[in-house]
């Protein structure tokens, strides 16, 4: 197939290239191995050239499933992610992804069809103007008006996805524009005079953190994805150790600092350990590490690190000072600004007794729950998971009760090995979320942990791990409800439970048969220990379907508005 | 606060619909904005006049703007020594008797007429815009029929004072 093209291609013109064939180059070029996509009408060009190609396409089932996966494969490789869609309805499918990409500084790169340019905004059939809408929600996107300019907006948007603050890119090809032939030039390069990102940090204020370690008392670091973005676990475990620095961390930064470390004092936040959120209460030297000072982090700015003097490494400008002013502000990249700080460590402070009282912290106030011999404790499920698969398992989540859960007991030693939607919080990430990072890391076991409910929102994937016989395995943690919605009522709104109960659900063993792939109930421990064995055994997808306490809460948990030393459910 | 910013910008399509736009999002109040040619045809320059709460807010504009792939350079202009002109059309309704009053009116804010029709006259005036709405509140109470302004365009002087009162910004 391949030799005819290349004959047929020789034969009519040999200078001429299509902008379909041009975009194959283009991924290339990029040295990309998979595109997770879906066909329609104005990518029917694209979609011909990459048959020639015999690139590596997975076709998702939704165009949303294409784009979690996407960002799933990235978040695990550290290379963009490559997303096709058609114009129209196959754009705006996208959308929740990359708004969900953009607030988790997620690269992808992310080609749209558009209609023909002689009808673009006649509202053509299946026109959209992708462009407008994914302004706010791109770090840049383009359309591509003339094939000459494809090769070097694709090595624009490569560039810009996946350096600085990572995150989506968009490119809309208009069907004339793949169709069109060209000559080949030489590659122009990138020409981007309005983005340079800073890498390396201004070695003053470097200094000036260094200085502020030696007169500080009780510092701790709150490490976020940025840390992960950057690949800076090792330069972040060794200036730690050096200078003795407990080390909270966001939800997106889990796995950059290991759980198992003593210094690791776990997840800070709305449902963070006691240790954490009460270091970052009572510090008097805060270092930020590529963490954005979210709100579900902070609780209320008011009580947040009043004591404090504010560091803040980041690799986004914007960033320092947003939401929490910053003494020390650092632009650069985690990695070069730990290594430098690494580079320049002489002398150090004596840190020890604020090290010893948050380690009673941790020792008597562990994350916590009540057992109960007649029923599936979720928490329980997760230490399962990762006593089975020896915590080196890649787990994907979705997102509400689930995710804190998973998050809380899934000990991550390891980075990348975590992917959850954190700012967005999208239901449905997950599992296809979980599709991508094992075309991307098929060497590591993957779990998907999703919900009843969120599982619900992008199932037809199931449809891929079928056609690719992916050994994905899925554990539901059922507990007929939407949990996290379902435990705000409770709390806040006097237990009317208003459409968050899901009584009426599929049977989704039976479902899974459907799709050819084995399922499983579990209502007990040692059921979802024999399942999970054997799942991971057998190396072919699995559904587990597992039935957990209908009405267990997350805990501990800080209301809106409160402080992180207002926690209520620190006792379980 | 009011604040001048003031932005060169890459000559593309989009450019000021993803100005405007990040404004949009973060929830920033436009009060006016120009756009222009500058010296170099590929790039434009874009001034804003915004109203914000405080410094970290106008820090955050000025970083947001500054994050934007095709904007090249942000400035604050609002604590430096510049130059800022507005340019404004009235079109005010005149009798025979208020005619050469209106004309004698005028002189000192160095206004021209434009346009004389029986019944109201279109003046031209230019200046910052304390100026031009005095210019207006004079004229007011002859009946003003119609009133166009440009909006703020601004430039720092050649000579700016060496020593700066200025809050700094955490970076930049």
């Amino acid at each position: 197939m391949k030799a005819s093209w290349v004959a047929e291609k020789n034969s009519v013109e040999t200078s001429l290239v299509s902008g379909a064939e041009l975009f194959i180059q283009g991924l290339q070029n990029e040295e990309v191995d998979v595109l997770f996509g879906y066909p329609g009408g104005a990518v029917l060009p694209i979609y011909d050239a990459l048959y020639k190609a015999e690139m590596k396409h997975v076709l998702t089932r939704h165009e949303q499933g294409a784009i979690h996966a996407a960002q799933g494969y990235a978040r695990v490789t550290g290379k963009p992610g490559v997303v096709l869609a058609t114009s129209g309805p196959g754009a705006t499918n996208l959308v929740t992804g990359i708004a969900d990409a953009m607030i988790d500084s997620i690269p992808l790169v992310i080609f749209t069809g558009q209609v023909a340019t002689n009808v673009i905004g006649t509202d053509a059939f299946q026109e959209a103007d992708i462009v407008g809408i994914t302004m706010p929600i791109t770090k840049h996107n383009y359309q591509v008006q003339r094939a000459e300019d494809l090769p070097r907006i694709m090595k624009e948007a490569f560039h810009i996805a996946n350096t600085g603050r990572k995150g989506p890119v968009l490119i809309d090809i208009p069907k004339d524009v793949a169709v069109k032939t060209t000559e080949v030039k030489e590659h122009p390069g990138i020409h981007l005079p309005g983005y340079q990102p800073t890498l390396k940090p201004n070695i003053l204020q470097v200094k000036r953190l260094n200085e502020a370690l030696l007169q500080a008392k009780k510092p701790v670091l709150l490490t976020g994805a940025g840390v992960l973005a950057a690949k800076a676990e090792k330069e972040l475990a060794a200036f730690a150790e050096y200078h003795q620095i407990p080390v909270a961390q966001t939800l997106l930064g889990l796995g950059g600092f290991a759980a198992e470390h003593p210094l690791c004092l776990g997840m800070a936040g709305m449902h963070g350990t006691y240790a954490a959120n009460m270091a970052l209460y009572d510090c008097d030297l805060l270092i930020g590490v590529g963490a954005r000072f979210d709100d579900r982090l902070t609780g209320n700015l008011d009580h947040f690190a009043k004591k404090a003097m504010i560091a803040h490494i980041d690799i986004d400008p914007a960033e320092i000072g947003k939401n929490v002013p910053t003494e020390i502000p650092i632009v650069g990249c985690a990695k070069e600004t730990l290594s430098a700080l690494n580079q320049i460590a002489a002398d150090k402070g004596d840190y020890s007794d604020w090290v010893i009282q948050l380690s009673q912290f941790k020792s008597e106030y562990p994350l916590t729950y009540k057992t109960n011999e007649s029923e599936l404790k979720p928490q329980k499920l997760m230490q399962i998971l990762h006593e089975v698969t020896q915590g080196g398992a890649i787990v994907a989540t979705d997102v509400g009760q689930h995710q804190m859960w998973a998050a809380q007991y899934y000990r991550f030693s390891d980075p990348n090995r975590w992917i959850t939607s954190g700012g967005l919080g999208t239901m449905g990430f997950g599992f296809p979320a979980a599709i991508g990072a094992k075309v991307g890391r098929p060497e590591l076991p993957v779990i998907a942990v999703v919900g009843d409910g969120g599982f619900q929102m992008t199932l037809q994937e199931l449809g891929v791990l079928q056609d690719w016989g992916l050994p994905v395995i899925v554990v539901i943690v059922n507990n007929k409800s939407l949990g996290m919605v379902r435990q705000w009522q409770e709390i806040f709104y006097e237990k009317r439970f208003s459409h968050s109960l899901l009584d009426i659900q599929p049977d989704f063993v039976k479902l899974a048969s459907a799709y050819g792939i084995d399922g499983k109930l579990a209502t007990t421990e040692e059921e979802v220990r024999e399942a999970l064995t054997a799942a991971l055994a057998s190396k072919k997808p699995f559904v587990l379907d597992c039935v957990v306490s209908a009405d267990e809460n997350v805990y501990p948990m800080i209301a809106p508005g409160k402080g992180l030393h207002e926690m209520i459910g620190v006792r379980g | 606060m009011r604040r001048i910013i003031s932005a060169t910008v890459l000559n593309e399509s989009g450019v000021l619909n993803r100005l405007t736009g990040l404004l949009t999002k973060r929830q920033f109040n436009i009060e006016n904005i120009t756009v222009g040619h500058t010296e170099d045809p590929a790039v434009s320059k874009v001034t804003l006049t915004v109203w914000v709460e405080d410094d970290r807010k106008a820090e955050q504009l000025v970083k947001q703007l500054h994050k934007q792939i095709n904007i090249l350079k942000v400035r604050d202009l609002t604590n430096m020594a510049l130059v800022s002109r507005e340019l404004a059309l009235i079109k005010v309704l005149t009798t025979p008797d208020t005619r050469s009053e209106i004309k004698m009116l005028i002189e000192p804010f160095r206004a021209t007429v434009l346009d004389v029709s029986l019944e109201n006259v279109t003046l031209e005036v230019t200046g910052d815009s304390e100026k031009i709405d005095a210019l207006i509140e004079l004229l007011r109470p002859y009946g003003i029929k119609e009133i166009s302004r440009t909006g703020v365009t601004a430039i720092p002087r050649g000579t700016q004072k060496k020593v700066l009162e200025l809050h700094p910004y955490s970076i930049m």
